[in-house]
């Protein structure tokens, strides 16, 4: 058992209040868990220490939930709870799971993304439901007038032996809710846990399969009103003039006008935009009547110029420039293989990797590309609000919402108190629906409209708008000894905006002589996060490459990553090497161990890939087949060491899903753009995967461990690019270089 | 603007709308039946999938002057208790991630099972492919097809 406090300097952790009805409601923090480990989370600043989240209990016995973070799709909302509920000793299924709305003077920070949801809120979540348990022990105790250590607790029921009372929590509750927070309360050993660790089903999949309005785009409230916007066709242009009048006058327009988003002075965080801060909007009564209205409006559109903007960041206010003009794909690449050939910014030096490039005896070097891509979450951007001359009702998808609150509260003029955002489930996020433009446009229209609307993109709108996965380039370059050993690496990454080296990532700390690099272009075509932001280039790109340089030192590419790893266990090079080298090893080892290796069927490619990010290792094996000339993935195997799964079924769903989306990104992910216009605007056009490409079997293996739990939703997608690569290789005896692959296969004589 | 009947989940519904009107969005706006999703409005998505008389089809490209006598059953006319054996296998196999897409691939296995109650593995892939499903969740989908075409 573990031994932790629940009492902070200033502010309580846990608070506990009496229901009207009767029961007891103990409220705590969900942040509390920022940092890893019990002692250190209970140790933060007192600051992080908001009330966010709360347990009730009612006198019936049924046990109530919150879940703050907003869901996407990462079953958050179920295994979360499940983690509150094994501590408290509650039966899974007189649990009820609610949606805690944003509240930030009682939640404080509600963020689903960068899969640290588990994470983060494990210790909290114990603690919490092991404080209530231990409360409802000694009410029980001081009734019953016994000791409490001799009160045992079982799915919602209290037992004494020696005297053989028993109650259900529900009879205590109200009881529990008189007496003190204990100071010190005792978590669960990992080996008691009867809820974590077991499949739970989706706390929301009957509301799914019936079609219930879970999304804001669902929202309907009598007088409510429909908008559209119209943004700028292509990056770099604004709103010069619009003809209003023909849309004005389609049927069931209310009104046609052109509003500011946020003003160019405003000093904004990393998830505002930047750019198409002008837009049109159209307002009718009904979706197909604004939609229509929207084809007839008229809008010229003007070059923008160079604008600076200023954006706070973690490091305090940068000014940034978003230039003018007008950019294309083609202009992009030979910018970017200028500034691959110039000395970029050096992010990492170990050794002396000049001199050892110098006397190898074989070099190896490979350049890798990838374009930008889209979200395309399934459910178009839109948001509901209901803005009235003291207070805003904002309900939408996000991701992050305090990070709109400042945006909103500054731009209705609402002090942030007399803002609710209510958090609707979202159909999809992958990053994009951190970025909370959509619920200032749909606030500021209902100012303008004095009414309820409801915003609705288009898919055209949603997939043009930008906020896209940037493009990003990386060349690779090894020196072999003449014993095929691996004596130096270099990496050289840049990107518009952003470069993708994460410099202290594997292999540095295994090869004596290291060098990253990296460089950044700007553009006005706007960036934000995409599943494993970075990571989702540099991840493929660096074990596509591995794969080549054990071929060339004639290794087996699984014995020549483990010879790499045991280098970094034993002794390592430099220091800040992020990752163990063991949980790495771990993983690709189960992986040999699971896809049998070194037995593969005769007529399967396979490719193999590793890769650590978000906290999380994982292995990857690809089976590949060619089918009438098509390329058809038979099964992937992943071994991935996420610490303790809570729900696993859940979990390998969720893997499931970052596969599929890597195979689809690999193969046809890609969004182009010609004179600022992107080159696809819908499914026609920019190709997802589909059922028919989706690997025909996938079978995930966790590290069994006792260690604490990290996130799933990101780190099993960056490695499927390079295992689709190494797969493809065998199958065609072509590397692939650029993605998406299916440009080269189409070349082929493949087809896809 | 006309007046058209419709028959609904087997109920009679009354709109006046647009005869061009897609019937997506005359389930959404005028009816609430929020179940139909909007996810691409050419049908290439099927998050919009409906049943015509048993047969599924793209709400999206049906304009409601195209309709008629013709039965409708969309997501909440599926079953009265949620308790189709398509969704049932669903929930067996915990199908949904963000669930966004569900209804439309709910709706388009249903009438397969409809039309061949006992697809081959291939027959499934090409009946489903045409409904996009961004979350990745195919493998289960194909799982639960065959679950619901066994039970
Ligand atoms: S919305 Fe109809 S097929 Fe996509
Ligand atoms: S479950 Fe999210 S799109 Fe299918």
């Amino acid at each position: 058992m573990t031994l932790v406090k629940t009492n902070l300097n200033r502010r309580s952790f846990l608070k506990v209040s009496a229901l009207a009805g009767g029961g007891m409601m103990l409220s705590f923090s969900w942040l509390a868990g920022c940092k890893p480990s019990s002692e250190e989370a209970l140790s933060l600043p007192k600051e992080w220490f908001d009330l966010n989240s709360y347990i009730k209990i009612g006198d019936n016995g049924l046990v109530t939930l919150m879940s703050p973070n907003p869901e996407f799709g990462s079953n958050v909302k179920t295994s979360m709870p499940m983690i509150l509920a094994d501590e408290l000793d509650v039966d899974w299924k007189n649990v009820i799971v609610k949606q805690a709305d944003f509240f930030p003077e009682r939640y404080d920070r509600q963020f689903t993304g960068g899969s640290q949801g588990i994470r983060q809120g494990w210790t909290p979540l114990r603690t919490a439901g092991a404080t209530a348990r231990q409360m409802l022990v000694n009410a029980a105790a001081q009734q019953w007038k016994v000791s409490a250590e001799e009160i045992t607790t079982e799915a919602g029921m209290l037992h004494h032996k020696g005297s053989g009372q028993q109650a259900s929590y529900g009879e205590i509750a109200s009881l529990a809710a008189t007496l003190p927070v204990p100071e010190e309360i005792n978590l669960k050993k990992f080996d008691a846990f009867h809820i974590i660790g077991t499949s739970r089903k989706n706390v929301e999949g009957q509301n799914i399969v019936t079609g219930k309005p879970l999304f804001a785009m669902d929202r309907f409230q009598e007088g409510m009103l429909v908008a559209m916007i119209a943004h700028p066709p292509a990056f770099g242009l604004k709103v010069k003039s619009v003809d209003v009048a023909a849309a004005k006058a389609m049927p069931g327009i209310r009104d046609v006008f052109t509003f500011q988003t946020l003003s160019d002075d405003y000093e904004r965080n990393g998830f505002d935009t930047t750019t198409f801060t002008e837009l049109v909007a159209i307002v009718g009564n009904t979706t197909w009547e604004v939609m229509n209205a929207k084809k007839a409006l008229t809008v010229a559109w003007e070059e923008a110029a160079d604008k600076n903007v200023v954006v706070k960041g973690w490091n305090g206010a940068e000014s940034i420039l978003i230039p003018g003009g007008i950019e294309s794909t083609e202009g992009h690449k030979t910018r970017m293989e200028e500034m691959a050939r110039k000395t970029a910014e050096v992010l990492r030096k170990d050794g002396d990797p000049d001199a050892a490039f110098k006397k190898a005896d074989k070099v190896i070097e490979r350049t890798y590309t990838a374009p930008y891509l889209a979200h395309n979450c399934m459910e178009p951007r839109n948001c509901f609000a209901h803005v009235t001359a003291d207070k805003a009702e904002i309900y939408g998808p996000i991701q992050a919402p305090e990070f709109i609150m400042q945006a909103l509260s500054a731009r209705l003029g609402l002090p942030k108190e007399k803002i609710q955002i209510n958090l609707a489930r979202m159909g999809g996020g992958f990053g994009q629906r951190a970025y909370g433009h959509h619920m200032v446009e749909a606030a500021v229209i209902s100012q303008k409209m004095n009414a309820p609307i409801k915003m609705i993109y288009t898919r055209e709108d949603d997939m043009t708008y930008g906020i896209y996965r940037p493009t990003y380039t990386a060349t690779y370059r090894a020196a072999l000894d003449k014993d095929n050993n691996l004596i130096a690496f270099h990496v050289k990454g840049g990107g518009i905006p952003e470069h993708p080296v994460s410099a202290n990532r594997f292999p540095a700390g295994a090869v004596d002589n290291y060098l990253a690099e990296g460089w950044k272009l700007n553009s006005n075509i706007t960036i934000g996060a995409f599943r494993a932001p970075r990571s989702n280039f540099i991840g493929g790109a660096e074990q596509s490459f591995m794969d080549e340089v054990a071929e060339l030192a004639g290794k087996d590419p699984i014995e020549f990553r483990l010879e790499l790893l045991r280098r970094a266990k034993n002794n390592p090079v430099g220091k800040d090497n992020d990752y163990d080298p063991d949980r790495y090893a771990g993983v690709l080892q189960l992986v040999r161990e699971k896809s049998q290796w070194n037995e593969a069927p005769s007529n399967v490619h396979r490719g193999v890939s590793a890769y650590f990010c978000h906290n999380t290792y994982v292995a990857e094996v690809l089976d590949l087949v060619i089918k009438d000339n098509l390329p058809v993935v038979e099964k992937v195997y992943a071994a991935v060491d996420c610490g303790i799964v809570i729900n696993p079924d859940a979990a390998r769903n969720m893997g499931e899903g970052g596969i599929v989306d890597g195979i689809g990104n690999a193969l046809f992910g890609e969004m182009t753009f010609v004179d600022g216009v992107p080159q696809k605007s819908n499914f026609d056009k920019y190709r997802l995967i589909r059922q028919k490409e989706a690997p025909k079997a996938i079978e995930i293996h966790f590290v069994q461990n006792d260690l604490e739990p990290t996130g799933l939703g990101e780190p099993l997608f960056p490695p499927v690019f390079a295992a689709v690569a190494n797969a493809l290789y065998k199958a065609t005896g072509k590397r692939f270089y650029d993605q998406p692959f299916v440009n080269d296969l189409q070349t082929s004589e493949m087809r896809m | 603007m006309a007046i058209f009947n419709l028959n609904i989940n087997g109920k009679k519904q009354q709109v006046e709308v647009d005869p061009a009107t897609p019937m997506l969005w005359v389930l959404r706006d005028h009816l609430q039946l929020v179940g139909t999703k909007y996810g691409c409005g050419i049908a290439q998505c099927g998050a919009c999938t409906i049943h015509l008389e048993g047969q599924a089809m793209r709400s999206c490209q049906l304009p409601v002057s195209a309709v008629g006598e013709q039965a409708i059953t969309t997501i909440e006319g599926l079953s009265e208790k949620g308790d189709h054996p398509v969704q049932k296998a669903w929930l067996e196999h915990d199908v949904p991630q963000c669930g966004y897409c569900q209804a439309g691939q709910i709706m388009t296995a249903a009438a397969l099972l409809n039309s061949n109650p006992d697809p081959s593995e291939e027959e499934i892939e090409t009946a489903m492919n045409g409904n996009i499903c961004r979350c990745g969740t195919y493998l289960r989908i194909k799982a639960a097809v065959k679950t619901a075409a066994a039970s």
